[in-house]
């Protein structure tokens, strides 16, 4: 009976693990397959990709031809749900209303979260990126290297599927043989990119993403990732039979019923519910972990969202991996007599250090690509190839004014055409209307290239949340007040994408509509509109100065993890979900390690 | 998002738009409502929600009720063909239900919904009294040469008198409507000779012949 209610849920369990996403799902896979017994405590509801997906829908069967609204905001046929920007009866305090100091937070209520539309961006850290404080004195060391994540690295890119391939330049790592499936072809725009875009020095590389170009090695990977396990093995390989490679349309962001992409309901949650090792119960807003008198967790507490009932459930071991957010919210909301700060908070930092992307974005028309023949384009939706950050030498000779690189994303291609297809083209076309309007559709659809920046945040003081003093959610429990400062590293950057994306459309024959913005303040998207944040519950080596040790484990209480983005104690600009799962894995493994000797 | 999610705004030509790429989040055209003398009341209705069925279809009217007129429902099919008329490549927009998703549009009970109302609405009284002023008719009324008289002083907002401004942004909105609701049907799929969503077993990638003559080799 994998998926039990609050009332049929078992006495106690070895684990319990508070979300289903990204690290949720990692951690209790990692622990089902070697046998733990875990419950799954999920915020939203439950959901079924492989019956949910609007896998071929076009937009004219959608409302509105399925473009974004306040209840769906990345557009109607988004996989997200009961989420967005904002979430009914959930509310979260801004500290700041102006543009400078706003941030945004996106969430989903659903069973695996937000890994079900995310862009499967799928980028390794590099060793610089452990070490950023050492290296240009900075933010914070990790109390670990790239060389302790690397075989986590291997393992979750084995485990999901991810593509991409290995080019060996500075700070980009190589996977070992056989990780990375094959990249897809490029599109005819990537190429255009990769050319012009070289003369200018800068490097364009296949993209990595957790998008199946093949099946997956249903012989070979289960004995890499779990030896010497042969009913893992058996669980595993069945499973990955069963996961269609890609069917080369569609948008992700959908989700996938064929389960060709990564997320936690399509690729962690069915092998570990297989093993008879996992309980999920929806529907249960999780708002404190319970301590006994021994000063350890013994539970949590949560809401049950179907009878608004408040309910118990008891483990050994309690593992946050709610969303950084999320999980330093129930740390601060889990006050006592003797953790009158909330949860883990000796060294006050819980809640500090909160992280996004710095996102910058520019978009532009190529004459060189208008009116090609007809093409099926829509390849593997996006990020066929990227740009990684290339000026490590300049930075460190001080040639620029900010400290960390961004990478770049860019797309184009004649992609399904849709409400904004041939929307906003006065500027080329003089306001045309009639049969030439038609012409000028027809000539201008797939010539257009935007290009995103996304670059490292470095931490700072101003940067965090805490408990709002007076506002509660729909359920009584306290919300978050967030609080949100760039700093001049970060806004310097974001015009430094500015000019590095207009340099590369000029390089391609193209126009701008509008210039390229010199003023980082205006540059730079929103705090948490990148949708990466991370930080809050930072893991360090000093007790004093950080939340949790190298292994996610909280310094204050022994048995309770975080495995989220919460313990990023820096954020490269390398896309975070993949670092999430790496750190979820190793966590995972060191507490199966602990149970075994009976420490916790 | 990365999106950050992949990139969807890229598919749009609007190039203001920000990350987020939805109209109704980030809205690049915020300052036209300001300019609209007469915001229409919205009817009382329900969205669809933050967990509609996506695997379903849906028609305009369904979910909440249209309110043009008959009088500016064929106005809107009017200008939405005088945008979009049928050619040898395809029909019209009014053929392929475009006058019907404006309906729905205008209709729907969101903020950016009821903004583009107020453009919209406005747009159309602005139509016929500019009509009955030079002519002394409705703007439905008119022959095709009088009606293109009037879109030629409002079809580009660069390039119209100060007093046809807010007259302009309304025909550059409805523009982009007519095309939204147009180019996201079959028939606008077709047009523009969009061969995708079909599920493959492969990815070739472009042709060689093509990559040789943009010099990609």
């Amino acid at each position: 009976m994998p998926f039990v209610t609050a009332d049929s849920q078992q006495s106690s369990y070895d684990v319990i693990v508070v979300g289903s996403g990204a690290a949720g799902g990692q951690s209790a896979y990692t622990l089902c397959m070697d046998g733990a017994k875990v419950l799954m405590l999920e915020a939203g509801r439950k959901y079924a990709p492989e019956a949910e997906t609007p896998m071929f829908q076009t937009p004219d069967l959608a409302p509105l031809r399925a473009e974004g609204t306040p209840d769906k905001p990345f557009g109607f046929y988004d996989a997200t749900v009961n989420g967005g920007w904002s979430v009914p009866g959930e509310p979260y305090v801004r500290a700041s209303e102006d543009d400078a100091g706003r941030f945004d937070w996106w969430r989903a209520r659903m069973l695996g979260g937000r890994t079900n539309h995310w862009g499967r961006i799928s980028l390794r850290n590099g060793p610089y990126d452990f070490k950023p404080h050492t290296r240009d004195g900075l933010g914070f060391d990790w109390p670990i290297g790239y060389e302790d994540l690397a075989p986590y690295y291997d393992k979750v890119e084995l485990l999901i599927g991810v593509y991409g391939s290995n080019e060996g330049l500075e700070n980009t790592p190589n996977s070992p043989p056989g990780c990375l499936l094959p990249p897809p072809k490029p599109l005819v725009s990537d190429l255009l990119i990769a050319q012009r875009a070289k003369r200018l020095g800068v490097p364009v590389i296949p993209g990595h993403r957790a998008v199946l170009t093949q099946p997956l090695d249903f012989r070979g990977s289960p004995a890499r990732l779990h030896p010497g396990n042969a009913t893992a093995q058996r669980i595993l390989a069945e499973d990955m039979r069963n996961r269609s490679a890609c069917l080369w349309a569609t948008s992700c962001g959908r989700g996938c019923a064929v389960r060709a992409n990564y997320q936690s309901t399509t690729v962690h949650l069915p092998p570990a519910l297989t093993t008879g090792n996992l309980d999920i119960t929806t529907d249960a807003m999780v708002y404190e972990v319970t301590v006994g008198r021994d000063g350890r967790a013994n539970g949590v507490s949560f809401v049950d969202r179907t009878s608004g009932k408040q309910r118990h459930a008891a483990a050994r071991v309690v593992i946050l991996a709610a969303s950084a957010l999320e999980s330093v919210r129930i740390l601060l909301n889990s006050k006592n007599a003797r953790f009158p700060n909330g949860l883990a908070n000796s060294s006050g930092k819980v809640g500090r250090y909160l992280m996004d992307t710095v996102g910058s974005a520019l978009s532009g028309q190529i004459p060189l690509l208008e009116s090609l023949p007809p093409l099926n384009e829509d390849a593997a939706d996006g990020v066929q190839m990227y740009v990684p950050w290339w000026l490590y030498q300049e930075q460190r000779a001080g040639k620029l004014k900010f400290a960390r690189g961004y990478h770049i994303e860019f797309g184009g291609g004649r992609r399904m055409p849709g409400f904004g297809t041939a929307a906003g083209m006065e500027w080329l076309t003089g306001g045309s209307y009639g049969a030439k309007f038609k012409q000028d559709a027809r000539r201008y659809y797939g010539s257009f290239v935007g290009f995103a920046g996304r670059g490292e945040m470095i931490p700072n003081d101003r940067s965090f949340c805490e408990i709002d003093p007076k506002v509660k959610d729909k359920w009584g429990i306290p919300v978050l007040r967030i609080h949100w400062q760039w700093s001049e590293h970060e806004l310097r950057q974001a015009a430094h994408m500015q000019k590095t994306f207009a340099d590369i459309i000029g390089a391609m024959g193209g126009k701008l509509r509008d210039p390229a913005k010199t003023d980082g303040a205006k540059a730079i998207a929103h705090g948490g509109s990148i949708i990466h944040e991370v930080g809050g519950a930072i893991m360090g080596s000093d007790r004093a100065a950080s939340v949790t040790n190298s292994w996610c484990q909280t310094w204050d209480v022994d048995n309770l993890f975080v495995t989220d983005g919460a313990v990023f104690a820096s954020n490269a600009d390398k896309n975070p979900t993949l670092t999430i799962m790496a750190l979820a894995w190793r966590a995972a493994d060191h507490i199966l390690e602990r149970m075994r000797r009976k420490e916790i | 998002m990365d999106r950050r999610t992949t990139i969807k705004w890229v598919l749009t030509a609007s190039a203001a738009w920000p990350l987020g790429g939805n109209a109704q989040t980030h809205s690049a055209h915020a300052d036209s409502a300001r300019v609209e003398s007469a915001p229409a009341a919205m009817p009382a209705a329900q969205g669809y929600g933050t967990d509609p069925t996506l695997t379903r279809n849906y028609a305009p009217g369904e979910l909440w009720p249209l309110t043009l007129t008959a009088a500016q429902r064929r106005l809107a099919g009017i200008l939405a063909d005088i945008i979009i008329p049928a050619d040898d490549r395809s029909p019209s927009a009014s053929a392929v239900g475009v006058v019907e998703f404006i309906d729905e549009w205008v209709s729907a009970p969101y903020p950016a919904n009821s903004r583009d109302r107020g453009i919209v609405l406005g747009g159309f009284a602005w139509l016929d009294a500019e009509a009955a002023r030079r002519f002394g008719k409705k703007f439905s009324d008119l022959d095709t040469a009088g009606q293109h008289g009037i879109c030629d002083d409002i079809c580009d907002e660069s390039r119209a008198t100060v007093p046809r401004r807010t007259a302009a942004r309304f025909f550059s909105r409805y523009r982009d409507l007519t095309a939204g609701g147009f180019y996201s049907t079959p028939a606008g799929r077709k047009d523009l000779n969009y061969i995708g969503n079909v599920p493959r077993a492969g990815n070739d990638g472009p042709p060689a012949a093509l990559l040789k003559a943009l010099g990609l080799e």
